[in-house]
């Protein structure tokens, strides 16, 4: 696995993600600045939690037209493996990478809270070392974790398998619950609970792992290569 | 030059909770004679331009790719060429 964290003016979640891939699991980890433009010889790449360029306009509102960003596109596309967290997954949506859009949670509160949840798909390059059904809880910290998707695309998301995280218990107004989901093609995950931050037994327990392991796995044997 | 007014609103399908606790805190100081509160942004744009069709043509284009995420939100604007002071 040779992965890359893109970092923003204003992620802060883009250590956090080198430490649970480059030392937790012991894979390759480069971090990419937002003003690069190739991601050449990655086959993943990392969309960090944090407040890009200040959630000015709107979260990931500005971050869509980073430099970077049409080389993703393009890395997407081609059937690269893309993971947005939080603020990656907002800054997702806002790119058209993947459906819907994140409002602001329902209490109008920022939560920081452990978060259990239900994986609702375990056959995602994302996803394979859960079971479906099992629940899982890791931190969640936003404020506009809200997902929101017109009731056509979200009948979609569901008839399609998209939607691979629920909230157990709905803390933010997302509909059906969606706490992450990919898209159509199943390359691109957006979730807003972070993984990265439950890898350590000592520190939120291992919850995390599953999607870091599920992806080493997927890209070692190139079960869901599109290429 | 042109200047653009641009307002954006989220469509009225999608819940705004900011607007519901403006709406809730009026009821409670009384107003509750106010029925729906809409909150929403507003730009002006000052741009130069060939004429008013260029100049509207672009800030469609610069609401629909930025200023508005057309998945939740609407947009609505005006452009009016500046008077040239002599």
């Amino acid at each position: 696995m040779n992965a890359a964290v893109i970092s923003f003016p204003g992620s802060n979640c883009d250590d956090d993600l080198m430490h649970a891939i480059g030392t937790v699991l012991g894979e390759r980890v480069t971090k990419v600045a937002a003003s690069a433009t190739t991601l050449t010889g990655f086959d993943l790449v990392l969309v960090p939690g944090g407040f890009s360029y200040g959630d000015y306009l709107r979260s990931g509102a500005i971050a869509k037209f980073a430099p970077i960003m049409p080389a993703l596109k393009a890395f997407a596309a081609a059937g690269g493996y893309v993971l947005g967290i939080c603020n990656g997954f907002q800054i997702l949506t806002e790119a058209g990478l993947l459906p819907g859009a994140l409002q602001w949670n329902t209490s109008l509160q920022f939560i920081c809270e452990p978060e259990p949840l239900v994986v609702a798909n375990a056959h995602t390059a994302f996803s394979n070392r859960y079971r479906a059904g099992q629940t899982v809880t890791l931190p969640i910290a936003h404020g506009e974790g809200n997902y929101y998707a017109d009731p056509a695309t979200l009948q979609a998301i569901e008839a399609n398998g998209q939607v691979v995280f629920r909230y157990a218990h709905n803390p933010n107004g997302s509909l059906n619950d969606i706490a992450g989901l990919t898209n159509a093609a199943g390359n691109v995950l957006g979730m807003m609970p972070h993984p990265e931050r439950a890898v350590e037994q000592l520190i939120f327990g291992t919850d995390g792992l599953g999607v870091f392991e599920s992806l080493k796995e997927a890209i070692e044997e190139g079960a869901y290569a599109a290429n | 030059m042109f200047k653009a007014k641009i307002y954006v609103n989220y469509k009225p399908s999608v819940l705004d909770p900011k607007a519901q606790v403006i709406q809730n805190t009026l009821r409670r100081l009384g107003d509750d004679n106010v029925q729906d509160v809409l909150v929403g942004k507003y730009f002006e744009l000052t741009l130069a331009a060939a004429d008013q069709a260029a100049a509207e043509a672009q800030v469609a284009r610069i609401c629909d790719e930025m200023l508005a995420n057309v998945n939740t939100e609407t947009f609505r604007y005006t452009v009016e060429e500046l008077a040239v002071a002599q």
